[in-house]
């Protein structure tokens, strides 16, 4: 286990060190150049002055020099400032991470909580009408824009209705968790809806799988009630599969939210991350984009844990990491 | 759409041995026909792409062009001069509804095909030559797929160009934001078809004919073309068609966050930039180009998964 953990966060970190340096050098080719910028919003500036600006930053040396400053520097604990926001990267950062997380994480239970009972509901009685509407609506599901979606709901429920916020995070000068939970609900209902149909599939197909097996013929000869083998005996062994097809859409669920973020004002990491990049803001570009893909890393890794603890087959030590 | 001739032959001559009265083409139609939600998606793709060629003739109808503003028209309900009604500066929605429409088709097929390009070429040297060469193209397909895909496409398609040495008469001509987000969407979608791909291949290479074809001194090139290919085909023909699906909805994306298909060149995805300021003057602006872009992702879903029944059934999950 601890062998198993140990490669997995080295590799973790080999994948990030290659990701920094990617982004850092995609980052050098976006429109715009930080010198420019600070020209334009001061026209007191001179030419010598641009000069020796850029020499005070590094900027008149080789793109990989920079980057290995950039990273000597990281590793010490200095990301930089935020152009933007003129607060330190970090401070930036991190409160959006818990964001996101929060935003991710309700996401995954809800469109847990409505794909389980449809999935399994669909692999026990394939090729019905309710199968059949259910696999329509998960097409639904996986077919819509994302900033439609979003776009009709606001529509609906903020302009139509009136019921929700349309954007935002909370009252203005509320700082009570309570007064959050409006700004969450559409947010978390679109990426729910956009991520369920998807999982729902891949449960119907692993439920389904699972059914067939003789060791199920065989709890039902031996008289387990309908529920126990369906939920118990089946569900355990196709957990396994479903657990794999979440740990991959982690990466697929941040790309939504990047959309729903940006469109309901929600300060997360995929509102930072367009903000940023729409804005010159690299150095919080380069560490946003590191922390979301850390975290998507570190989920993967849960997920891998949580495959071990489901099957018993699988032991860390045999397990090519 | 030409790709899947030489899948059915394939595919219906294994199954064609049961009902030898039927054809192996014939059996792929019928197999095809009973899948009713891709019959029908199927026929509306198919005037989709005839609406949307003929737009040119739309314009001469109506006598505006998807460029043209009235600014006295602005948010104008339906007319019989603008069978949609007008923007907010005025120029005829459906005439950019259709014009969006080629852009996202042409988008979709060409990055899919792309893609599927990409995927075939690595999924054929991993699964062929095995080993190390195959652990590490599947290590790099893994590692992609879990990545969050989104901000690295945002960022390359806002990447300047001119900082790459391209002339800026290209960089900056209209058509550069077509080309470039082809490329971009596809770097990122090949990565279904190289499992495919790899998976066929991997087991292809242990077949008897494969070893007896080696042993007659076949090249490992005529090997994967001849043999290993023609298997694969029919899954590669889905895969194709459900990327296209999903490939339109990454590009619309990319438009609607304003780093896609740029003006004055009309998309799904750009027509709906405006669409948030203005849901409480215009919710029908809103409307239409989403309801397109979600009609159309779902005919290529429901086409792809009636023709997986139809040319692979033993893969098919839904009638096991």
């Amino acid at each position: 286990m601890a062998r198993f953990l140990t490669e997995r966060l080295l590799q973790a970190l080999l994948v990030l060190l290659v990701m920094s340096f990617v982004v850092y050098m995609l980052i050098g080719l976006m429109p715009g150049d930080p010198i420019d910028l600070m020209i334009a919003s001061d026209p007191n500036l001179t030419a010598a002055d641009a000069v020796r600006l850029k020499a005070l930053y590094g900027l008149d040396k080789p793109v990989i020099e920079r980057y290995f400053n950039w990273l000597m520097a990281a590793l010490s604990g200095d990301l930089g400032y935020s152009r933007l926001a003129a607060q330190p990267t970090l401070a930036v950062v991190l409160p959006r991470m818990g964001n996101t997380a929060i935003l991710m994480a309700c996401t995954l239970l809800l469109a847990l909580g409505i794909a389980l009972p449809a999935g399994i509901y669909a692999a026990r009685k394939p090729y019905t009408k309710l199968d059949t509407l259910v696999n329509f609506l998960c097409f639904g599901g996986i077919s819509m824009p994302s900033f439609w979606l979003a776009l009709l709901l606001i529509i609906l429920f903020a302009v139509t209705l009136g019921w929700l916020p349309a954007s935002g995070m909370a009252p203005v000068g509320s700082e009570r968790f309570a007064d959050r939970l409006p700004y969450l609900v559409m947010p978390v209902v679109t990426l729910t809806l956009l991520n369920a149909g998807v999982l729902t599939r891949h449960i119907r197909a692993a439920m389904m799988e699972q059914l067939r097996q003789d060791y199920v013929r065989t709890a039902r000869a031996k008289g387990v009630g309908e529920t126990a083998v369906v939920w118990k005996h089946a569900l355990r062994n196709g957990m396994i599969p479903i657990v794999t097809i979440i740990s991959h859409d982690i990466g697929t669920l941040f790309s939504g939210a990047v959309v729903t973020e940006t469109i309901f004002g929600y300060l997360g990491m995929g509102k930072l991350i367009y903000d940023s990049v729409m804005g010159n803001d690299f150095n919080v570009a380069l560490v946003a984009l590191l922390a979301a893909t850390a975290m998507i890393l570190l989920a993967n890794l849960i997920a891998d844990v949580a495959y071990a603890a489901l099957d018993p087959r699988v032991t860390f030590a045999g397990r090519k990491a | 759409m030409t790709m899947q001739d030489p899948a059915p032959t394939l595919e219906a001559e294994q199954s064609g041995i049961t009902q030898p009265a039927q054809t192996p083409l014939r059996m792929v139609v019928r197999r095809f026909l009973r899948h009713r939600a891709a019959v029908v998606s199927a026929v509306f793709l198919l005037l989709l792409v005839l609406i949307c060629v003929a737009a040119p003739l739309f314009e001469v109808w109506l006598g505006t062009t998807f460029v043209d503003q009235d600014l006295f028209g602005r948010y104008a309900p339906p007319s019989p001069g603008h069978p949609l009604g007008q923007d907010e500066i005025g120029r005829d929605v459906l005439i950019r509804l259709l014009y969006g429409g080629r852009v996202s088709l042409l988008v979709g097929v060409a990055a899919a095909l792309c893609a599927a390009l990409i995927g075939s070429l690595v999924g054929l040297l991993a699964g062929f030559y095995g080993g190390r060469l195959d652990a590490l193209l599947m290590r790099f397909t893994d590692g992609i797929i879990a990545l969050p895909i989104l901000p690295f496409l945002i960022i390359l398609s806002a990447i300047d160009l001119k900082k790459l040495g391209v002339p800026s008469a290209i960089a900056l001509s209209d058509e550069v934001s077509l080309y470039r987000i082809v490329i971009v969407v596809s770097l990122f979608g090949w990565t279904t078809v190289a499992r495919l791909v790899r998976g066929g291949a991997l087991s292809v290479r242990q077949r008897e004919y494969v070893r007896a074809a080696l042993a007659l001194g076949a090249s490992n090139a005529r090997i994967m073309r001849v043999h290993v290919l023609p298997n694969v085909v029919s899954p590669i023909v889905v895969a194709v068609t459900l990327s296209i699906g999903h490939l339109i909805l990454v590009e619309s994306t990319l438009s609607y966050l304003g780093v896609g298909i740029q003006l004055p060149l009309p998309s799904w995805g750009n027509m709906l930039v405006n669409a948030q300021d203005l849901i409480y003057s215009a919710p029908a602006l809103a409307i239409y180009p989403g309801l397109m872009i979600f009609l159309t992702v779902i005919a290529f879903n429901f086409l792809g998964d009636g023709l997986q029944d139809a040319l692979d059934p033993r893969a098919g999950s839904r009638r096991s």
